[in-house]
């Protein structure tokens, strides 16, 4: 009984809970899929301390862990609104709490791939239920009625015959000696109460009064501030650096170089600690240093994308799928496509710059900040700094902004070195320099798409990709082709193009690159869409009609038939200014249609964005249209406004100044359907962004003639 | 460093502080006010809009020297129940995702319906480009800038 004392100990102190307490929670074999629901008093059989995802106290309070980041996707919405369903209370009776990183108590909590409802809402369902059947089950024993006279609504448990009532604080001390049903029977889509309804956040007042705590935001007692000179060039290292300037600035408290880990390497850099963020800034801005640049000063991003260009006319690559002889109709057809696409190099630009508190003490390092990915948190500093796993605690906030970066391990880690080295609590701060400059980007992709068409139809169709891949870093083969090269693209063309080869030509720089909102779905929906209506032209064929007869899937004919009845395609003539594209992304399908015309000034204007998205079961309609909406207006800078440079090995652009942001000023109205349909729950942050580019690009083509094959381009000078 | 006092949200903190420091830094750091934000530092984001006697003005480049002697409001003073008819608009639209950027953009929208209390779309864009929301909630924005300017003159006429 030790671990479940400990376990509401911990739970009391985290979430000032009282008195007895009713808990559920999962215990995970090796897989979300095979999680099993055990009870406080089983955890012990299994050799782990109660995870209690659910809690109930006297008070009838509910209290749950939501196991993921909340960066603004709705995870602190969608995991409450799915267990208040099947538990059968109010939204407003629950309270959530942050999990922290333990991957042993609440399966992968790595926040990516659009995963938290997809990836955790049967087991959720599912442990809801359960509980409210064993709260059912202890009043009727207290009734001494049988249990199918009671259910359970708005957190009472009744009883049908004779209108009696309990509040399922009343029920939990009975209810937590009840041995936990193995089978629940969940409710029907169509009696959901909550599930499927556009609620608002429970995060939202939180966030409309300054009292949402951010990484930025946490304090620790004796805490200090450090800021950090890294390496303009990116993995370069300090040669030396004098710190007098630094040191005058009153605050400053300790200057030092400092290492921390990229990926396999690492990159240096010179703290300075002080009293406030400000002296810090202050001290870094007077530290002279100088560089080893080692070799990184010749790195150009125009020199990148010519060799890129270069590889994909000299190398075939690694096959990721091939049917038919696609290579061998090409060299002998008369008329082919032969196109380059190139994707930029992109920043993450989350609003809330990278920081991170960590307390180093004798035997453990205790984080908290920002962070996607606690447990890869722990395996690297764990590693990295000899500590045991279960050591370093790894505390959440809410993110401002992820994007993808925030998954990475760096800032923890260099929060963790500078906290060793002074014995203190310190919070690191990046400036928006430092956040702007030193990495992972999303890489920039070159494209070679070949294709050639007879009667009408695609008669070979060839995908060659050079650039960064994401997976080589985190140790991914690179031999073997991987998913780099497919996300994005609709699996169904894989089956009806009769002869297809999709192939990957890695290639390295040393630039460090990473998972950018929906990953490479977000470059590679560019050039298969584009690539795709440059052969429905070459056909003669509607760009929506020549998608739809190779998408033969029922699912995917309805999207298409709502996409189109949407836009008014059918509608429309030829020069209009519209344009479509249809991607996956996570296990969901998005189509977009996007109209254009000419601006009074010049230029082209976006008039409209249609999307209708495909996501199977889903928790909250608005939550998905906020996220389609912002995944547009992130498309949108992606495609139209900014990009990373490089040149003498770093990046150009330092901020906002002149990486510039879409703006309100910039954004079209979007129109957003979602489908209804039983199929399983698929992603929701990021599947809205990759059809934007090619379909505005499509667009700008039906309107000018003019093709667009290089992103950002600048709507005013098409 | 100078022993200064600021009014924040009608409260007086007494504090030592470089003249020359942001008004932000003071905010965050020293009177421990988290709800303003660091966004770039260099006035191009608006994540750290507060008000200064009034005037939507970005801490991160108002010297602290410049808050003396003046009334500053931050988001946690704008009012006391999370009820000023932005936040109000904010909360029924949802507009936050991730939230970071919004206390200063309903710093801003608070000030715009205060000088214009029936705002155009131009209006809208006019006061609200200083102000960048990286989740794209600008649409959400300019729906609960007019939905609060609705509010506002009900709560006058009423």
């Amino acid at each position: 009984m030790e671990n479940q004392t400990l376990s509401r100990r911990n739970f009391l102190k985290s979430s000032a809970v009282t008195g007895t307490v009713f808990s559920l929670g999962f215990y995970w074999p090796n897989d979300a899929k095979s999680a099993k629901i055990i009870q406080a008093t089983e955890a012990d059989n299994f050799g782990v301390e109660m995870n209690s995802w659910v809690h109930i106290d006297t008070s009838g309070k509910v209290t749950i862990f939501d196991h993921r980041a909340e960066m603004g996707q709705g995870s602190y919405q969608a995991v409450p609104q799915i267990v208040a369903e099947e538990l059968e209370v109010n939204l407003s009776e629950i309270n959530v709490v942050f999990a922290p990183g333990d991957s042993k108590k609440y399966g992968n909590q790595v926040t990516g791939g659009s995963s938290t409802v997809r990836g955790s809402y049967k087991n959720l369902l599912k442990l809801s239920a359960t509980a409210r059947e064993m709260l059912i089950q202890a009043a009727a024993t207290q009734w001494g009625v049988p249990k199918m006279e009671c259910y359970a609504e708005g957190g009472h448990v009744m009883h049908k015959p004779s209108g009696k009532r309990k509040h399922y604080g009343e029920l939990v001390e009975a209810a937590s000696k009840l041995v936990a049903p193995k089978d629940v029977v969940l409710k029907k889509r169509s009696d959901y109460k909550l599930i499927g309804k556009p609620l608002r956040r429970l995060d939202t007042p939180l966030k409309t009064n300054g009292t949402a705590v951010f990484g930025l935001d946490k304090h620790i007692p004796g805490m200090l501030y450090a800021a950090v000179e890294r390496n303009p060039r990116l993995r370069g290292k300090v040669k030396s650096f004098d710190d007098t300037g630094a040191r005058k600035i009153v605050g400053v408290k300790n200057v030092f170089k400092v290492k921390m880990g990229v990926f396999n390497t690492y990159r240096e850099g010179v703290a300075v600690v002080a009293d406030s963020t400000w002296a810090a800034i202050q001290g870094k801005k007077a530290l002279k240093v100088e560089w080893d640049d080692s070799g990184f000063e010749h790195l150009d991003t125009e020199e990148i994308y010519k060799r890129q260009a270069e590889a994909l006319q000299t190398q075939e690559g690694l096959l990721f799928k091939t049917q038919g002889e696609p290579s061998e109709i090409i060299a002998k057809a008369a008329k082919k496509i032969d196109v380059i696409y190139e994707t930029p190099y992109q920043y993450h630009a989350a609003m809330e710059p990278l920081n991170c508190i960590a307390h180093y003490q004798d035997d453990k390092l205790e984080i908290w900040g920002p962070i996607q990915a606690p447990e890869w948190v722990q395996d690297y500093i764990s590693k990295e700094m000899s500590i045991p796993r279960e050591k370093v605690i790894v505390n959440m906030t809410f993110l401002g902004g992820g994007f993808g970066r925030k998954a990475f391990m760096d800032y923890p880690h260099e929060a963790a070195v500078i906290s060793k080295e002074i014995k203190a609590p310190v919070q690191v701060v990046w400036t928006r320099e430092d956040d702007a400059t030193q990495g992972p980007f999303r890489p920039g992709i070159t494209y070679r798409c070949e294709g050639v068409i007879s009667n009408g139809e695609i008669d070979a169709f060839k995908v060659r990709m050079a650039g960064q891949n994401n997976d080589h870093w985190r140790g991914g083969k690179k031999d073997v082709a991987n998913r780099s090269t497919s996300e994005g693209f609709l699996k169904p063309y894989m089956d009806s193009i009769k002869n297809l080869a999709i192939m990957d030509v890695p290639f390295e720089t040393p630039i460090p690159t990473m998972w950018w909102r929906s990953v490479y779905a977000s470059t590679n929906g560019f050039a298969y869409e584009s690539f795709l209506d440059e052969l429905a032209l070459e056909a003669g064929k509607d760009p929506l009609d020549f998608r739809r007869a190779y998408l033969k899937e029922e699912r995917l004919q309805k999207l298409i038939d709502k996409i189109q009845e949407v836009s008014g395609w059918k509608d429309r003539k030829k020069g209009d200014g519209y344009g479509v594209a249809i991607t996956e992304c996570f296990a969901s399908t998005v189509a977009q249609v996007v109209k254009v015309s000419r601006a009074p000034a010049g230029g082209v204007k976006i008039d409209k964005v249609w999307a209708v998205m495909d996501c199977g079961w889903y928790v909250n309609p608005d939550t998905i249209k906020a996220q389609i909406e912002g995944s547009v207006v992130m498309a949108l800078g992606a495609a139209t406004i900014h990009q990373v440079k490089f040149k003498d090995g770093m990046a150009v652009d330092n901020n906002f100044s002149t990486y510039q942001m879409p703006r309100i000023t910039d954004i079209p109205p979007i129109e957003i359907y979602i489908m209804d349909n039983d199929a399983d729950a698929g992603g929701v942050g990021e599947p809205g962004l990759p059809p934007f580019a090619p379909a505005l690009t499509n667009a700008v083509f039906d309107l000018t003639g003019k093709r667009i094959r290089t992103l950002p381009f600048s709507l005013q000078a098409v | 460093m100078a022993k200064i006092i600021l009014n924040i949200n009608s409260k007086k903190y007494p504090l030592e502080a470089d003249p020359q420091m942001p008004l932000l830094w003071a905010i965050r750091d020293l009177a421990g006010l988290k709800g303003t934000k660091y966004g770039c530092g260099v006035a191009q984001c608006g994540a750290c809009v507060v008000h200064l006697d009034g005037e939507a003005v970005r801490s991160c480049v108002t010297k602290v020297s410049r808050a003396v002697g003046k009334k500053v409001v931050t988001i946690e003073g704008l009012s006391e129940t999370n009820s000023h008819p932005v936040q109000k608009a904010w909360q029924d639209i949802d507009v936050p995702q991730c939230g970071y950027c919004h206390s200063g953009q309903i710093m801003s929208a608070a000030v715009l319906l205060r000088e214009k209390p029936d705002p155009t779309d131009q209006d809208i864009d006019d006061a609200m480009a200083g102000n960048i929301c990286r989740c794209g909630t600008y649409l959400r924005i300019r729906k609960a800038i007019h939905m609060a300017a609705e509010v506002q003159k009900k709560a006058v006429k009423g």
